[in-house]
């Protein structure tokens, strides 16, 4: 089910999010396997929430599908394309990545941090990007701190500018890394309505989260993930209302 | 009173310092300056090239680079002076004529570049992991992210550490008197010392090292500025500001996340 808002859709930029497909994903640090033969199907323009206790391999995923961890095995898709035959940087641009900790570059304000990729990956100009990204940053309600560094920004500040990097380079496919993990609680809604907003604009999303409320929400598909495998795949209400693992409904009943 | 008038005379006789004193400014500070300032530049060139092999992801890179500054940190300055200074003669001497000076600039410059690279890279691993993964997720390439984001913070914070490399570059500068420098290439201890020598009096030498403490000290009290200014950082106190303010600056982007209920 997707998430309906009240307030119509249409103020703000429209995404074209692609399908991004995992199949039998495996990964390992060194010789020690942490994602085996995961499979998942993202339609364009949907959220899949990833839930699972720490140690499940979420994070991993997410960096294998846009290889800052190269995947041992199997094979990812973006909009049906090898991702693993293209050349990585590339493969990236596609992809935008949200950290949990932000990562944003702290001797560059906000612009600075936006527009930084747009000249020097996309090659634009400086006026042009310095637009892109002033755009980018109205959207996340930052454009009265455009020129605030990253210490002189809030946790929820200064992930919303992350968010506002990663859109600029406008990608197919966006990946959340927990990024709400690090926030003070006052400021977690206002990132996840953020997200949310995202993808009722089309953007294809990939969340890794703990916010089982947003989860529920939000997603189109959830899925479970236990030891580097995928326990449970499917529709919000059906992960959170009739879970039929032994290992999801112990989780759930330690988180909800 | 016989030896306090001997200890005044010998290390402070006023007038062969200021016999001295001219050639002190002229010359010696000049060359120290000259000798220390060119040191500096190249080892801070080299020294960057080394670091940046120190952390290449390849071995073929990585392990010159080491062996590199283990043997230049490892060595005496004075042995690599001498070799480097008459070792190369004939070599220098196609370039820049008969004088032993550049050789010793050079000598000084590899020594330092040995100690630069390590604080160099030093800094540089000391930039957060996750800025060159924000870098790469962003679709830059390793050298670009390199150069554009990690190694410009990592430069920033051993500023005080080059700084001290720097005073020590001016105290090993004196060493290249050893190579034999013509009359108007000596430097501060050299014009001193032969001062010294000519008038059987040490003033002169504690003249020089006069010289040496106004070009050191206020160097040294200047990285302890920086050090704290950059430990402290230069964020000024603000008013505390309630979390909650931040709310209202999503208001543009209408869509509430759980209101639909």
């Amino acid at each position: 089910m997707t998430y309906t808002s009240p307030v119509p859709v249409t103020d703000g930029h429209l995404y074209q999010g692609s399908s991004l497909e995992l199949v039998n994903l495996g990964m390992a640090y060194g010789a020690i396997d942490v994602l085996r033969d995961v499979s998942i199907s993202v339609a364009p323009g949907t959220t899949t929430c990833i839930v699972g206790p720490s140690g499940s391999g979420k994070s991993t995923m997410l960096r294998g599908i846009n290889r800052l961890h190269e995947p041992k095995s199997g094979k990812v898709l973006l909009a049906g394309e090898d991702a693993l035959a293209l050349r990585p940087d590339v493969l990236r641009r596609r992809i935008g990545l949200v950290f949990q900790h932000f990562n944003l570059f702290p001797d560059h304000t906000a612009l600075e941090n936006v527009a930084l990729s747009l000249r020097k990956v996309k090659g634009m100009r400086k006026q042009d990007a310095l637009q892109v990204a002033n755009e980018r940053l109205a959207e996340v309600g930052l454009a009265e701190r455009a020129d605030h560094r990253p210490r002189d920004l809030s946790g929820g500040q200064q992930q919303r500018v992350a968010i506002a990097r990663a859109l600029a380079m406008e990608p197919e496919v966006m990946l959340f890394d927990e990024v709400t993990s690090a926030l003070d609680p006052e400021l977690v809604k206002g990132v996840l309505n953020l997200m949310a907003a995202l993808g009722q604009r089309g953007m294809t999303m990939v969340v890794v989260t703990h916010e089982m409320n947003f989860a529920r929400r939000v997603a189109d598909q959830v899925v479970f993930m236990d030891e580097g495998r995928v326990v449970e795949i499917g529709p919000p209400e059906r992960i959170f209302d009739a879970p039929r693992s032994p290992r999801l409904q112990r989780f759930l009943s330690q988180v909800l | 009173m016989d030896w306090l008038d001997t200890l005044l005379s010998t290390f402070f006789d006023f007038e062969a310092m200021l016999a001295v004193l001219p050639q002190l400014l002229g010359t010696g500070l000049v060359n120290t300056l000259v000798i220390s300032a060119a040191a500096t530049v190249i080892g801070v060139v080299l020294g960057m090239v080394i670091a940046v092999m120190g952390i290449s992801p390849s071995r073929w890179l990585r392990v010159p680079a080491r062996i590199y500054t283990d043997v230049f940190r490892g060595l005496p300055a004075i042995l690599t002076i001498l070799l480097i200074g008459q070792g190369f003669t004939r070599f220098s001497q196609a370039i820049f004529g008969p004088s032993p000076y550049p050789l010793g600039i050079l000598a000084l410059s590899l020594i330092a570049s040995a100690y630069i690279g390590e604080i160099f890279r030093a800094g540089i691993q000391s930039v957060d992991r996750g800025q060159l993964e924000a870098c790469r997720a962003l679709g830059m390439s390793y050298g670009k992210a390199m150069r554009l984001v990690v190694v410009p913070q990592g430069i920033r914070r051993v500023l005080p550490a080059l700084v001290n490399q720097f005073i020590a570059i001016v105290k090993d500068s004196s060493l290249v008197y050893f190579l034999g420098l013509l009359v108007t290439e000596r430097e501060l201890f050299r014009v001193g010392q032969d001062a010294a020598v000519l008038t059987g009096n040490l003033s002169p030498l504690v003249l020089a090292g006069l010289f040496y403490l106004i070009i050191t000290v206020p160097l040294t009290h200047l990285v302890n500025y920086f050090d704290n200014r950059f430990r402290t950082g230069r964020r000024k106190a603000a008013p505390p500001k309630s979390g909650l303010d931040e709310v209202e600056e999503l208001a543009p982007v209408t869509l509430t996340y759980g209101s639909n209920t």
